[in-house]
């Protein structure tokens, strides 16, 4: 019986799947105003490598980073693209969810269709990482031009973003489930800046005492970091294993926890 | 009393305080409700930041212009959070009085002009602004990121860039009909100014091309301003010419804002 | 008798904690059936709806819909439904149009399918010239019309439609009475909640009135009629009213079949009203005005319950 129900909750069809993302593409027919935001969301991430990378790259010159030396901006490019990737997954399955969740219902009127919860779950997931896959396919685009990356640390580096979107936007859907209202939006922003400035992204963890180290490996954008850094720079370690790992079970715990809580709101 | 509710606002009229000061209350009520979500934003983000720029990286940067890293970037992070705080209370909260919450037209509908509306609104905005700035400049001050008395001089320098941004900013968002051209300017105007207006690395390292838009910022002048107040050292252009440009885009941003309220408030 | 049903229900629980909403329903519904369920907000109506539609688990109990088990067929099911919710959950995202054929996507109709299913539904609607346009600058009565078309496009077996006309102006009510009679005489299977009996009258071929979660009758509206009221009812208003009217229900004893004294009114079950208002008269009673008028459904609900339906 609860093998079945369990297969009955993670069984898809991707006719439904791709249903949900038509809905987004739709939206995006809409009107101008969506489309602005998409484009522009380019700009910031090439702003900030050209400011800090680049600007502040040159007081910093070049960086030693277990044992490797490399500029500044080469340190800091992948760092940005992981940034990228993560607030590409989020700004869909976060503030974009939750207000089709709770303000403009378009969940309930879903279900009572033959698509379900998990359905819902996996095509916004989808829909979030490719819109943010166009950010990041853009930003490896200007690594490559700026030399901060070969064609084959880009290509490697790639799939590497898509997971991290994924992750991002599973675990991001689950929290928006929770929120209570947009002030909880707060707070998610806050935890995102923090993990924006200490997850290895300007400067190596290593730097920070021992206890906030692993406090830092901790967290989930450390191993984003990690990852993208290792595959641009081409100095990939075994622990690499552990990011994708931890990455990995971020996908799969965030869509289960919430189609779960999609179901337990929706069809009581 | 009479006289007051039946009087006629004409050009030229000295301005009126107890409207101006409802305007400022409203927005203190609504303040008093949501200081403490604002606490992180304005506060805990930007020590956060330096912590993590200005410590972590600087530890790699040695000494800009003759001084450490975290000195030097103070005074930016410092103009950069006034800078944001303005924008930020400008753009939505502004759009959202005129279209969903309406607000606006009920001051309108009560002896208030648009004019009361934007002095009241800027007058909250400079308290807003200075209650972070004084915090964050005690917390630095504790880790010894101020070298002068005159890092005093902060405080009316960001009531300044304050007069100099909401302005401009309040007309934009009185002019725009949906919320999504504040991507447009949070992504080519706001990022852009905070990103290369000296608040991270000198403007000299622009290349020479751009860097007439780094002085066209009203945030550069601020912060250049500002650094000289923290490190106790004259700026390298006449303080007369950064508060003059300064006081220039704010009295241009003033007028604007008037027109622009008393427009959207007329239908 | 079940296999053919389109919706069976024995004993149909469904507690939400220690409330219970749906306290032990049968229910048959039959194909090119109009059913309605009739009763006050809080009655179960809808959560027996949500249930139907298969986004609701059912407590206890058995329930199959077109003959399938709702629990581990709801896709199968659903995909056969057409869902009108009581609050419009249009996409202020999408045109008129698109929401039509977003929706369509849904149930894997094909994308040209949708479309001609799209601009079908608009005329049926009523509401071709709005295709494009956006969803939101629509009046009540647009969107409900709109949120029908879209229960619609999948061609469904079975219609659900949760008080169609709730928060509708008279004209906008009439409008989405008229597309409802055009759906039954096509032969499409409704079933609707409502707490108007006019909208019960209207539509409904058959219905239940529920009241705290229970069946309190079951009939077409006119066998509910002459089973729980009298054919005509007169309304008696006294001038002192109030407080006396339970004493003038006392001297109106034994006129027709029942008097029920309300706090604003006196009502006076009759077969013929202008008999019972010569026999008014005659025991020296003036009311300060009258009202006959034919039996409703909203009489029945008294009688059965107590209570009027909308308060």
């Amino acid at each position: 019986m609860m093998t079945t129900l369990v297969a009955a909750r993670v069984s898809l069809s991707p006719g439904r799947v791709g249903a949900v993302i038509n809905r987004n593409v739709g939206a995006l027919r809409s009107g101008p105003s969506y489309w602005i935001v998409l484009i522009s969301g380019f700009f910031e991430p090439l702003l900030y490598l050209l400011s800090i990378g680049v600007g502040v790259g040159a007081l910093v010159g070049d960086l030693n980073v277990d044992g490797h030396t490399m500029s500044y901006a080469a340190f800091v490019a992948p760092a940005m693209l992981a940034v990228s990737a993560m607030s590409g997954a989020l700004a869909e399955t976060t503030f974009n969810f939750f207000f089709k969740l709770k303000y403009m219902k378009t969940y309930e009127a879903v279900l009572a269709t033959p698509v379900r919860p998990f359905e819902i779950a996996v095509g916004e997931l989808v829909w979030a990482v490719a819109r943010g896959s166009v950010y990041t396919v853009t930003f490896l685009g200007f690594m490559v031009a700026m030399g901060l990356t070969t064609v084959a640390g880009a290509l490697a580096a790639f799939p590497a973003t898509v997971l991290i979107g994924l992750a991002f936007g599973a675990v991001g859907m689950w929290v928006s489930t929770l929120m209570r209202g947009w002030q909880d939006f707060d707070l998610l922003g806050t935890g995102q800046f923090a993990m924006f400035l200490f997850s290895g992204t300007f400067s190596p963890v290593q730097d920070y005492p021992v206890g906030v180290e692993i406090l830092i490996q901790l967290t989930p954008l450390y191993h984003a970091v990690e990852l993208v850094r290792g595959l641009c720079t081409g100095i990939v370690g075994p622990g690499i294993v552990v990011n994708i790992a931890y990455l990995a079970v971020m996908v799969v715990g965030g869509l289960w926890l919430a189609s779960r809580r999609v179901e337990k709101m929706l069809c009581v | 009393m009479t006289t007051e509710t039946t009087a006629v606002t004409r050009v030229g009229d000295p301005p009126r305080l107890r409207p101006v000061v409802a305007v400022v209350e409203r927005y203190l009520t609504l303040y008093r409700r949501l200081w403490q979500a604002s606490v992180f934003s304005s506060f805990v983000l930007p020590i956060l930041f330096l912590i993590s720029i200005g410590i972590g990286v600087g530890g790699y940067v040695g000494s800009v212009e003759g001084v450490d890293y975290l000195s030097w970037i103070v005074p930016g992070v410092l103009v950069s959070t006034a800078f944001q705080i303005c924008v930020g209370e400008s753009t939505y909260p502004v759009l959202g009085d005129f279209k969903w919450v309406r607000a606006y037209h009920a001051m309108r509908a009560a002896p208030v002009s648009p004019k009361d509306i934007v002095h009241g609104h800027l007058i909250y905005m400079i308290f807003r602004v200075e209650l972070s700035i004084a915090a964050f400049l005690l917390v630095v001050a504790f880790f010894g990121g101020l070298h002068s008395p005159w890092a005093l001089a902060t405080v009316p320098v960001c009531a300044l860039l304050t007069a100099a941004v909401v302005t401009p900013v309040t007309a934009f968002a009185a002019t725009i009909e949906s919320d999504s051209y504040f991507a447009l300017l949070f992504r080519f105007v706001v990022i852009p100014a905070t990103l290369f207006s000296g608040v991270f690395f000198p403007v000299d390292q622009l290349p020479a091309a751009i860097r007439p838009v780094a002085y066209a910022s009203p945030v550069w002048h601020a912060v250049e301003l500002s650094r000289a107040a923290t490190l106790g050292r004259a700026p390298g252009w006449p303080i007369v010419v950064h508060v003059g440009y300064l006081l220039l885009w704010a009295v241009v941003g003033l007028i604007a804002a008037r027109r622009a309220f008393a427009r959207r408030l007329e239908d | 008798m079940a296999d053919q049903s389109l919706i069976h229900a024995r004993g149909l629980v469904k507690r939400f904690g220690d409330f219970t909403a749906v306290d032990g329903i049968d229910l048959e519904v039959a194909p090119g059936e109009a059913f309605g369920f009739l009763g006050p907000n809080g009655a179960g109506k809808s959560s027996t709806m949500r249930m139907i539609g298969c986004v609701s688990t059912p407590t206890a109990g058995e329930l199959r819909i077109l003959g399938m088990d709702p629990v581990r067929d709801g896709t199968r099911i659903r995909a056969r439904l057409g869902v009108c919710p009581q609050l419009d959950n249009l996409d202020p995202d999408l045109s008129v149009r698109e929401n039509l054929t977003t929706y369509a996507r849904y149930f894997g109709v094909s994308r040209a399918e949708a479309r001609t299913r799209a601009d079908e539904l608009l005329e049926f609607v009523q509401l071709s010239d709005r295709a494009n346009g956006k969803v939101e600058p629509l009046s009540g009565g647009m969107k409900r019309r709109l949120t029908i078309a879209r229960a619609m496009v999948n061609d469904p077996d079975l219609v659900l439609l949760d008080e169609p006309t709730t928060g509708l102006d008279p004209q906008a009510r009439h409008l989405v009475w008229e597309r409802l009679f055009r759906l039954k005489q096509r032969g499409t299977t409704l079933v609707l909640t409502t707490h108007y009996m006019d909208e019960a009258e209207q539509l409904c071929d058959r219905l239940v009135v529920m009241d705290g979660g229970k069946i309190v009758a079951e009939g077409s509206p006119r066998a509910l009629i002459e089973n729980y009221s009298t054919a005509e009812v007169v309304e008696l208003r006294f001038a002192d009213g109030l407080d006396s009217n339970a004493q003038y229900a006392a001297k109106l004893d034994g006129i027709g079949d029942r008097v029920d004294p309300l706090p604003d009114r006196v009502l006076l079950y009759a077969d013929d009203g202008d008999e019972a208002m010569a026999e008014v008269h005659r025991r020296g009673l003036t009311p300060e005005s009258v009202l006959v008028r034919r039996s409703t459904l909203e009489d029945v609900f008294l009688h059965l319950t107590g209570r009027t339906l909308v308060d």
